[in-house]
């Protein structure tokens, strides 16, 4: 049934990811490009998505637990870090120069193009890459420690460290 | 490349994003991110079938388009090749350390009012479209 249903709930998001024109790398970047062929059609997209989004999650989530797990996974970390903005950045840097983000390359993989293909595995390549560096820096950190005390957090608004959990935080 | 503005479009495939977002909360209590459920179908430890699932749900929408208008959504890429292997690198690196994309941050954290993913989505919008500036105005012209 879980299976089921998250197929259902995929086709949805595929399907409208097609109809909004998110699939579509030339309006995605028209959108952004104000000083020349702008498209404001996203704005639509978001607009929808988000509105639709906040009301169905407040309904859904007084609910007292999702139909089919035990609780609602909601992102823990709350930090607005450097990792965060930095990584932020990076991604809107990649989206600016390629046109995907990864809610449109997936289901635009549907129409068997060769230039999705092409993108999808150098954001598979980049998702490794950013994994292989933190568990060196992981490991780097385990080594034999220079100080007793623990690394400061980052900043002031880095309330507590991250838990083991922390990949859940991924949204 | 010029592209025509499709405000009801757009707008029901946003709705239909947004439905989907809240269907998966509602049953499996999970946030429909791109981001994470890729990653975490490849590399996570915990139940990944269904994130799979998803995925092959979201790779047939296109077939459910053609199947509804009877054409393929247009996917026209005004870019070139190195420039989608860079940028696609770069997309998987920063979501990766952003802990998210448009779909994570931009629909869920921000219908959740998440000042952490009302920040990345600021972050990463503001980027996008100084890349998109610097690319076609001052580089390309």
């Amino acid at each position: 049934m879980r299976l089921i249903l998250s197929y259902l709930i995929g086709l949805i998001f595929g399907l409208g990811i097609s109809i909004s024109g998110m699939a579509n790398p030339a309006k995605v970047l028209n959108f952004f490009d104000v000083a020349g062929s702008w498209d404001p059609s996203l704005l639509f997209v978001m607009g929808g998505a988000v509105v639709v989004t906040f009301f169905g999650y407040r309904w859904v989530l007084k609910r007292p637990g999702p139909s089919f797990d035990q609780i609602f996974h909601l992102p823990q970390n709350k930090a607005i870090d450097v990792k965060l903005l930095a990584g932020s950045a990076v991604f809107g840097i990649g989206w600016g120069l390629a046109g995907f983000c990864p809610g449109g390359a997936l289901p635009a993989l549907g129409t068997g193009k060769l230039e999705v293909l092409i993108f999808a595995l150098a954001m598979l390549a980049g998702m490794f890459a950013a994994r292989l560096i933190d568990t060196r820096m992981a490991a780097r950190l385990q080594a034999p420690p220079l100080h007793e005390h623990q690394p400061a957090p980052h900043g002031p608004l880095t309330h507590k460290p991250r838990d083991p959990g922390a990949k859940a935080d991924i949204t | 490349m010029e592209t025509n503005f499709t405000p009801l479009a757009s707008l029901l495939g946003g709705g239909l994003i947004g439905l989907a977002a809240v269907l998966l909360m509602l049953t499996l209590g999970r946030i429909m991110g791109a981001t994470g459920i890729l990653s975490a179908a490849i590399w996570g430890t915990d139940d990944r079938r269904w994130r799979w699932a998803i995925l092959a749900g979201m790779v047939s929408g296109p077939a459910a388009y053609l199947g509804l208008t009877g054409n393929w959504p247009a996917v026209e890429v005004p870019v070139s090749t190195p420039a989608l292997l860079i940028g696609g690198f770069l997309v998987g690196i920063g979501v990766s350390y952003g802990s998210g994309c448009t779909s994570g941050h931009g629909v869920c954290g921000m219908a959740r009012l998440s000042p952490r993913s009302i920040a990345a989505t600021l972050c990463f919008m503001l980027f996008t479209g100084l890349t998109v500036y610097v690319t076609r105005h001052l580089i390309g012209g």
